[in-house]
């Protein structure tokens, strides 16, 4: 016989299972569009005339309603709401009643297959592949997921703000008026205080992740000892450990205070939020990024390297700064563009201990806001849908996705092809 | 030509130097070996220098937010025999759990300090109320719920004290700092006195842990934020270990070497270096948006962080797999094991604790990422504790961005115990990651 009992009755529970599945599934995403779409018939006219703001608000005081918690009974609405409540209902009986029934038919089907002549271990083997491949294909899809998300909303938010000025404008001050006839009702999204005041932060912290990174790495790998290493490698990189916002508080509550006191005793003017407190714990954060990929590419270098400085009566220090780092500068590069793109990227920290005034300065003891902060602050609360201040956090969202993105890209390829060079 | 020329020009300046200083190379060695010696303890230095530095930002890290959170653990309180009047609460043992829910706990307390302490006047009245948590009402009414035949006897009980008092009481009172400027000269006389009759005392913190969020900080506990991350890291374990080594296996076992699976190969190395706050806009456009899954709750948190888990999962599984070596996968052959019979049988057993272990690490950062659950709500002032994965919720790395931003000193020390709590449920989890690693680990 070609195929074991077990492989006959996998077969069976996959074909049962697995269709009724992806029907459950599919139906739970689509259900809430499908519905919506259903409701906004039974909405009064003047609603359903209105633009897509108009309904969207509509169609949601109908979700409040139908489930208990909307304030204040609409007269206007109620059709919609108790239409909404018989659709819950009916949707819930249909769904249950079809993936049932769909599991006895699938179920009917294969068992009436189910011969010794079926080659079930070979049917079961393709399915089961085929949700591998399902599987993997789900990275590729959140990537097309960010894209979409962040690309649609940015397009949108383009058709009202031009591109120019987003980019190139000085002033960033997106507070929208709610009425057209108030004053300043148009805010200002000009991206530049933004973009200046992350590359400060981050290079406060590459100031500090770099040299101690890179230092730390090199003693590691070429001084310490076997017993040294083993305890100091990895408690390094517990530094990279701690989840963020706990850096985020230790900047906020301990160090930002420290550098103030410090800078007045100093006759210096520090802001309580400067941008150097976000950047010196950023820096910490980040040490063993770079430390434990420079280490990586630093052990990468053949020993034959390092052995033939040595017999030209090279010291260490002379070996390591003239023949190791040389060969390894493609890969530490590569380590430090990684680290940069984390320090962009990094969100909590500057959160919690950078301020939110767009200045565009380049004075470190000055507070300054970023990409990353903004994008919290016009994302986190109540927000209007299609309002420009919501989708101006997608178009940061989308500068911040395309420069991680092609830092990472850059950065992965060098390390990747340097590795090869020496394997 | 240029070599020869290089050579030239160089045994000329070798030849001008010879000249002046009229020293041979073994010489010129010697006298430079002091000057390399030295360069090279610096160098050696900057390294341990740099290796330290790391060390101590650690080491500071650590007792910085022991020192503001151990605090937390004690809660100052005020044993007092209190008369459950029936009278005055116009309840008596039977009556409805509604009733009781109802009763005027907050006014028998009141009268009861009234009459004890004797305040003179509206204003030392309020002073003195002032003292007393909110929350003590509240412990009256769980102690009635609990044993209703207590109305009408005389009980002892550990009231609540306001945060002002507990803050004075844990850290001036015992720093010999009488006054912090919260606390007036009547309250404080009041306070002394309770101190003096050893009325006033603190005790071991156990509604930090039972409580939800409140407004008040010494009724705000954590219960809630830690029942939210558990529910959400199940859901973020229960889908991306499944999805994470299937796509594993797939890539590493079954995808054909071509152009597509390079691409999804570069795909998912750069999905793991993506920042975490894209993952939040995702999950804001495409689950809530499009698909309108509920804000706020444990499921959508779980799909988030699931998503931006994946890559590291993938990535520990592709190399757990690639770790098991070809003479397994030949000797299953040999016996006549289809394809999927080497890996399910023989590859994937075998991979399984670099696997766990990869699963483990990518729970604990997910365990500690804020930034996108800020973006779906997450960030909601949530009281209940969430029941299952559909309930509002928040969780622990947000409840600690929430409280850090309270301006009240009670809510600092909350917030470093909350962070404390936090990092040792990373320590635990990583220690389990590297005890696994080392037991199950295997040479070839």
């Amino acid at each position: 016989m070609h195929s074991l009992p077990d492989h006959y009755g996998t077969l069976m529970a996959l074909w049962t299972g697995v269709p009724a599945l992806i029907l459950l599934m599919s139906w739970h995403l689509l259900e809430g569009p499908v519905i919506n779409h259903l409701l906004v018939a039974q909405l009064p006219a003047e609603i359903q005339a209105g633009d897509s703001a108009q309904i969207q608000l509509a169609i949601s005081k109908v979700h409040n309603l139908a489930t208990g918690s909307g304030l204040a009974a609409d007269a206007s609405l109620m059709p919609a709401v108790s239409h909404l409540a018989a659709l819950n209902e009916r949707t819930l009986l249909l769904n249950s009643g079809i993936a049932l029934s769909l599991c006895l038919i699938c179920f009917a089907a294969t068992y009436r297959r189910i011969k010794p002549e079926l080659r079930a271990r070979t049917e079961m083997e393709n399915i089961v592949n085929m949700l591998l491949l399902a599987s993997s294909g789900i990275a590729v899809l959140t990537t097309l997921g960010i894209l979409a998300s962040v690309v649609i909303e940015a397009w949108m938010f383009f058709q009202k703000v031009s591109p120019l000025e987003f980019l190139f404008g000085t002033t960033w001050s997106p507070q929208v008026a709610l009425r057209a006839d108030q004053s300043g009702s148009s805010g200002s999204f000009g991206a530049v205080p933004l973009f200046a005041g992350t590359l400060l932060i981050s290079s406060i912290a590459m100031i500090i992740a770099v040299p101690v990174g890179l230092m730390a790495a090199i003693y590691l790998s070429e001084y310490a000892s076997e017993n040294v290493r083993k305890y100091a490698k990895p408690a390094l990189e517990v530094l990279a450990g701690i989840p963020t916002v706990v850096y985020g508080f230790f900047a906020a509550l301990t160090v930002a205070p420290f550098i103030r006191v410090l800078g007045t005793d100093l006759g210096l003017e520090v802001s309580s939020e400067s941008a150097l407190a976000a950047g010196l714990v950023m820096g910490v954060m980040i040490i063993p990024f770079v430390s434990s990929l420079s280490d990586d590419v630093i052990n990468a270098v053949p020993q034959s390297l390092r052995d033939g400085s040595y017999g030209l009566g090279a010291t260490k220090n002379e070996t390591i700064r003239q023949v190791v780092i040389p060969a390894a500068l493609p890969g530490i590069v590569g380590a430090v563009m990684l680290a940069v793109s984390r320090a962009i990227g990094e969100t909590m920290i500057v959160a919690m201990a950078a301020g939110l005034a767009a200045n565009l300065t380049a004075n470190p003891l000055d507070s300054v806001t970023t990409v990353t902060v903004q994008i919290v602050t016009l994302l986190v609360g109540d927000q209007e849908f299609d309002s420009p201040k919501t989708l101006a956090a997608f178009a940061l969202g989308l500068v911040l996705f395309i420069s991680t993105l092609v830092l990472n890209f850059v950065a992965l390829k060098i390390v990747q092809k340097y590795r090869e060079q020496y394997d | 030509m240029t070599n020869s020329k290089a050579t030239n020009s160089k045994t000329s300046t070798e030849a001008t130097t010879m000249t002046t200083t009229n020293l041979t190379t073994r010489e010129k060695v010697e006298l430079s070996l002091a000057r390399r010696r030295a360069a090279e303890t610096r160098f050696r230095l900057y390294g341990m220098v740099s290796v330290f530095f790391g060390m101590l930002c650690l080491v500071v890290l650590f007792t910085d937010i022991a020192s503001k959170g151990t605090s937390v653990f004690k809660q100052t309180s005020l044993t007092t025999e209190i008369t459950l009047d029936s009278g005055y609460l116009g309840i008596n043992k039977d009556s409805s759990i509604e009733d009781i829910r109802f009763a005027n706990f907050e006014g028998l307390i009141k009268r009861h300090f009234a009459k004890s302490v004797k305040p003179k006047g509206r204003k030392a009245k309020r002073e003195l109320f002032k003292l007393i948590s909110p929350g003590a009402a509240w412990q009256l009414q769980e102690l009635v719920l609990a044993n209703p035949t207590a109305i009408d006897s005389t009980v002892t009980i550990e009231l609540l004290m306001d945060d002002d008092v507990d803050q004075w009481f844990k850290h001036d009172f015992g720093n010999d700092v009488v006054d912090n400027g919260r606390l007036s000269e009547q309250q404080l006389a009041w306070l002394m006195t309770w101190i003096e009759e050893g009325q006033l005392d603190s005790h071991f913190n156990t509604l930090f842990f039972t409580n939800g969020d409140s407004r008040e900080p010494e009724l705000a506990g954590i219960h809630g934020a830690i029942k939210g991350t558990l529910l959400t890291l199940m859901v973020t374990l229960i889908l991306s270990f499944p999805i994470g080594v299937a796509a594993a296996i797939y890539l590493e076992e079954f995808a054909p070497r071509n152009r597509i699976t390079e691409i999804v190969e570069i795909n998912i190395n750069n999905l793991a270096a993506v920042p975490s706050i894209i993952f939040g806009l995702l999950g804001m456009a495409i689950f809530i948006n499009i698909f309108g899954v509920a804000r706020s709750t444990p499921l959508l948190g779980g799909l988030v962080l699931t998503l931006m888990t994946l890559p590291t999962i993938i990535i520990s599984a592709r190399a757990a797999i690639k770790a098991v070596p070809p003479s397994i996968r030949e000797a299953a052959y040999g016996l006549g094991a289809s394809k999927n019979q080497v890996v399910f049988h023989h590859v994937l057993p075998l991979a399984m604790p670099g696997m766990l272990t990869g699963t483990i690490l990518g729970m604990a950062q997910a365990l500690g990422e804020t930034a996108p659950l800020l973006m779906i709500g997450m960030v909601a002032f949530v009281v209940d504790v969430p029941g299952f994965i559909n309930d509002p919720s928040t969780v622990l790395p947000v409840q600690i961005f929430l409280w850090s931003d309270s301006p009240e000193r009670a809510f600092l020390e909350r917030t470093s115990g909350a962070i404390l709590v936090l990092l040792s449920f990373l320590v635990v989890m990583n220690t389990t990651a590297v005890i696994l690693r080392r037991r199950l680990e295997r040479r070839w």
